[in-house]
């Protein structure tokens, strides 16, 4: 264990410092904070798709929000639903969302398969919107949150900001870990090779429509979990938490924090939730401040422009430089990212070759 | 004659799709660009058309203004941002064009605000059909209907009948073949990208008088557009053709049936089409 | 002479209306190296993509071990145990050379979904991989990234990743494409070695290679079967010397 590599010592820091802040944070801060946490979960789920296995799916937040909705539709109205319950239920629920839609969809490729996810994402927001099922455009509300207890006894209280935070932090840690352990295993490394290469790993005998279903499916799982934390945290469940202007948000986190890292969606998910913080701040944009997302989408089209790795390019680059390679070269995944965005970086540089070949 | 307003509807629906739709697969299948913001200039050339319309008084005049100034905005756009994305991964073209559309939709929220707008029908058109005597059909829906044919006629003769449309199949099927037989790719990209916006702008602008004028219409839009293409083929212009009436059709019939429902139709159309033939209706496997 | 591992009766590929495998017939053995010849476009490869199943036949069979694969994916047959190489050389260039051809033995893992298992703590796949670049004497490379790799060596490590998947049946496209003479000689004799135990069928467009290390020969013109035959049989047949071996002699 002397040679952790750099994300891995971020986290633990990470991870330390947010244990330690709700000792001393306002409400404010401790919200600011579980949203992060959550919205990181669903970047990380995101990032299993587009970052690791070649699937881009523009329709994420479907399964987002379809376990938030089943919070809210199993919620009792006055009372305090059970934990141990509804969590896996409403994780369920969005698995076997991904599931079914995933059937369909992963039988398709690069652009069609971007806009079919988005289509059937769009499908469930038409049935949230348009019947009375979970209150239709309107929304429904979460009067109680659920209730956490171990034989009885009350762990956890989801009311209480401080105790929310800690819910929200031991489950990203977990989902961090889980999919660490993933991508290292035999399953993740296929992905991986199906990301690369499709057709040379059928050809090797992988039966690569069940991975990228397994894959979808676990995604939308893990996606679900944020759902679940969200409607939770809200209280309040809409049609708008399933909206493709919610995919598009995650997936702008996935960039924003450089795809292909794990510890890049965690970045981008706090980047992207701190930026919206700014420029919606009407102390520094004044009465544009209720036009926050003219800032963003201007940004979103410089860090694809300028920085299609985002965060987590930018700091590799700047690790690399400093000649911290520790013990990485050991794992077959640090030799192959670094060499991928090597690819990328001269696949970029010939981009611009031809572009000077061809003046305009 | 119940079913026959409810098939002009359908009929009338399904070629402003195709309006739409034809620009977003030409954009598709030549310059290899997923656009999430052709949406946009769909809303882009509705409220031209509001904002020119209430200045002039006559919308003959917004119309044709409207258009033209997204035609110019399109190459604008092409020129500055689009033309970089045409090597990129579709993963960063949907992501960027996310972006254009939150810079659009607060564009207009910023110059024309966040109310719901209507655009009067002029004098002329300002009449219905009676058909029974409770049931009657407004003429300009069918004004819409005939334009759109009119146009979709142009644009078959262009694409099979002129230089212009040989260069453009040329690149749909093979863009380096193009580039090797003398077409000046650039030139064509944008003028296509261009084109493409001016007809979804287009389309905005004529069905503004009987569609409201409201933030979001745009997205709405684009979505449908996007099945049309699915279901369609990708840069298929007769696929989408049949793409979209279908979708017409099946909207309509959605609403007649369950109207709770409806917005489903469309979306099991699509479900149903990617099991049969994944590929699109218009393209060969 | 041993049973054939893989029959090919009437077997048809038509593209429109063209016939790009126009009912061909063939066996392969293990042991006994069967290679197919042919002009550019004669359908070589496309049989290939047939047998492997990257492309679905027209019409005919495809027998393997008594059973017809004509309709199963591509993955299924790999399983059976056919693997194939490419006629361009299709790796994964940001692996490492280990990592290609583990994933390639790692396929015939049954249960892949054990995610608290580190990859690489799978000893018998592990070492499945390192064996298969001894094979092709690349175990100096393993840790080196696949794109850093000579040409020749990518074309060997290719190999690698078919003996990974410890198949029956190899279905070789052009392996010496693009090299040099002594890359060439290193890969014929390769090849030479694995056709002891293996049933492979080669296309390849280096004469003296394939006279060297084929036992059967199969000549095709215009997706149709020509000759097929001993070495010294086609080596005679006047058919193939006009059609095919007499424009090989001069340089192309």
């Amino acid at each position: 264990m002397t040679h952790l590599s750099l994300p891995t010592w971020l986290l633990l820091g990470v991870a330390l410092l947010l244990a330690l802040l709700p000792l001393g944070a306002t409400t404010f801060y401790l919200q600011l904070g579980a949203k992060i946490m959550i919205m990181a979960i669903f970047a990380l789920s995101l990032d299993l798709l587009i970052g690791h296995s070649g699937l881009v799916s523009f329709g994420h937040a479907a399964y987002f929000g379809v376990a938030a909705y089943a919070l809210a539709l199993i919620t009792p109205k006055y009372e305090a639903a059970n934990f141990w319950l509804t969590l896996p239920a409403a994780v369920a629920a969005a698995a076997l969302a991904a599931l079914v839609i995933g059937f369909l969809v992963v039988r398709t490729a690069g652009i069609y398969f971007i806009m079919v996810t988005l289509a059937f994402a769009q499908m469930l927001y038409a049935i949230f919107h348009d019947t009375k099922l979970g209150g239709g455009s309107d929304g429904i509300y979460i009067n109680v949150r659920p209730e956490l207890t171990v034989a009885g006894f009350k762990v956890l209280n989801l009311e209480s900001p401080a105790q929310f935070f800690y819910l929200a932090l031991i489950a990203l840690i977990t989902v961090y870990w889980i999919l660490n352990r993933l991508l290292h295993a035999p399953f993740g490394r296929a992905l991986a090779g199906i990301r690369v290469n499709e057709q040379r790993m059928r050809s090797m005998g992988f039966p690569v429509f069940s991975y990228k279903l397994g894959a979808f499916t676990l995604a939308g799982g893990l996606a679900g979990l944020a759902g679940y934390l969200a409607a939770c945290q809200f209280g309040f469940v809409n049609p708008e938490i399933l909206a493709w202007h919610q995919s598009g948000t995650v997936l702008m986190m996935v960039i924003l924090g450089g795809m292909g890292r794990l510890h890049g969606a965690v970045i981008g998910a706090a980047a992207y939730v701190l930026l919206q913080e700014l420029f919606s701040s009407s102390a520094l944009f004044g009465g544009y401040s209720k036009h926050w997302q003219l800032s963003m989408g201007t940004l979103i089209v410089i860090i694809v422009l300028a920085f299609p790795h985002g965060i987590g390019g930018l700091i590799d680059v700047a690790w690399r430089r400093r000649g911290y390679h520790g013990g990485e070269e050991d794992s077959p995944q640090s030799a192959q990212r670094s060499q991928r965005s090597d690819a990328e970086d001269s696949e970029s540089d010939d981009l611009t070759a031809k572009d000077a070949k061809n003046p305009k | 004659m119940f079913y026959l307003i409810q098939l002009l509807n359908a009929v009338q629906y399904g070629l402003l799709l195709f309006l739409l739709s034809s620009g977003l697969t030409l954009i598709f299948g030549i310059m290899g660009v997923i656009n999430l913001a052709h949406g946009s200039f769909y809303m882009v050339g509705a409220y031209l058309t509001y904002w020119l319309s209430k200045m002039t008084g006559s919308l003959w005049f917004a119309i044709p203004i409207g258009t033209a100034i997204a035609f110019a905005i399109g190459l604008l756009l092409e020129t500055t941002i689009i033309r970089r994305l045409y090597r990129r991964d579709h993963l960063y073209q949907v992501l960027l064009t996310f972006g254009l559309i939150l810079v659009f939709e607060e564009l207009r929220s910023i110059f024309f605000g966040d109310e719901v707008h209507g655009v009067a029908v002029p004098e002329v058109l300002n009449f219905s059909i009676p058909l029974t005597e409770t049931l009657s059909y407004p003429v300009y829906r069918l004004f819409i209907t005939a334009v759109c044919l009119a146009i979709a006629a142009l644009l078959y003769f262009v694409i099979h009948k002129t230089r212009a449309g040989m260069m453009i199949r040329a690149g749909n099927s093979n863009p380096e073949m193009a580039s090797a037989l003398g077409v000046n790719i650039p030139l064509l990209f944008a003028a296509v990208f261009a084109v493409g916006i001016a007809l979804a702008a287009f389309a905005g602008a004529i069905a503004a008088p009987v569609t409201s004028v409201a933030p979001g219409m745009g997205n709405q839009v684009l979505i449908v557009c996007l099945v049309v293409v699915v279901i369609g083929g990708i840069g298929s212009i007769n696929g989408a053709m049949i793409a979209s009436l279908l979708i017409g059709l099946a909207d309509t019939l959605g609403k007649i049936l369950a109207p709770e429902y409806s917005g489903v139709a469309v979306y099991l159309l699509m479900a149903a089409i990617l099991l049969w033939r994944p590929q699109g209706l218009g393209n060969k496997s | 002479m041993t049973d054939p591992i893989l029959q090919v009766s009437e077997l048809s590929k038509h593209f429109g209306g063209l016939a790009a495998v126009d009912r061909v017939s063939l066996e392969v053995r293990t042991g006994a190296l069967h290679a197919v010849i042919g002009p550019n476009g004669a359908g070589k490869s496309t049989l290939i993509n047939l047998l492997s199943g990257e492309l679905s036949a027209s019409a005919g069979h495809i027998i393997f071990h008594g059973r017809d694969i004509g309709a199963l994916a591509p993955e299924r047959r790999s399983l059976l145990g056919i693997s194939r190489s490419f006629q361009k050389t299709n790796i994964f260039p940001s692996f490492t050379a280990l990592e290609n051809c583990r994933l390639a033995a790692q396929s015939r893992e049954p249960r892949p979904w054990h995610w608290l298992r580190g990859a690489l703590s799978y000893q018998s796949i592990t070492s499945k991989a390192h064996q298969a670049l001894e094979a092709v004497d690349l175990s100096d490379r393993a840790n080196d990234l696949a794109l850093t790799l000579s040409h020749g060596e990518q074309r060997q490590l290719e190999i690698a990743m078919c003996l990974a998947t410890e198949p029956q049946l190899l279905l070789l496209d052009e392996p010496l494409a693009g090299m040099g003479t002594e890359e060439s000689q290193r890969m014929i004799q390769l090849i030479a070695k694995l056709s002891d135990n293996h049933a492979i069928l080669l296309v390849e467009h280096d004469m003296d290679a394939v006279f060297q290390l084929a036992q059967t020969l199969t000549v095709m013109v215009d997706g149709r079967l020509l000759a097929s035959g001993t070495p010294e049989q086609i080596r005679a047949n006047r058919q193939v010397q006009v059609a095919y071996l007499g424009e090989a002699e001069q340089p192309t």
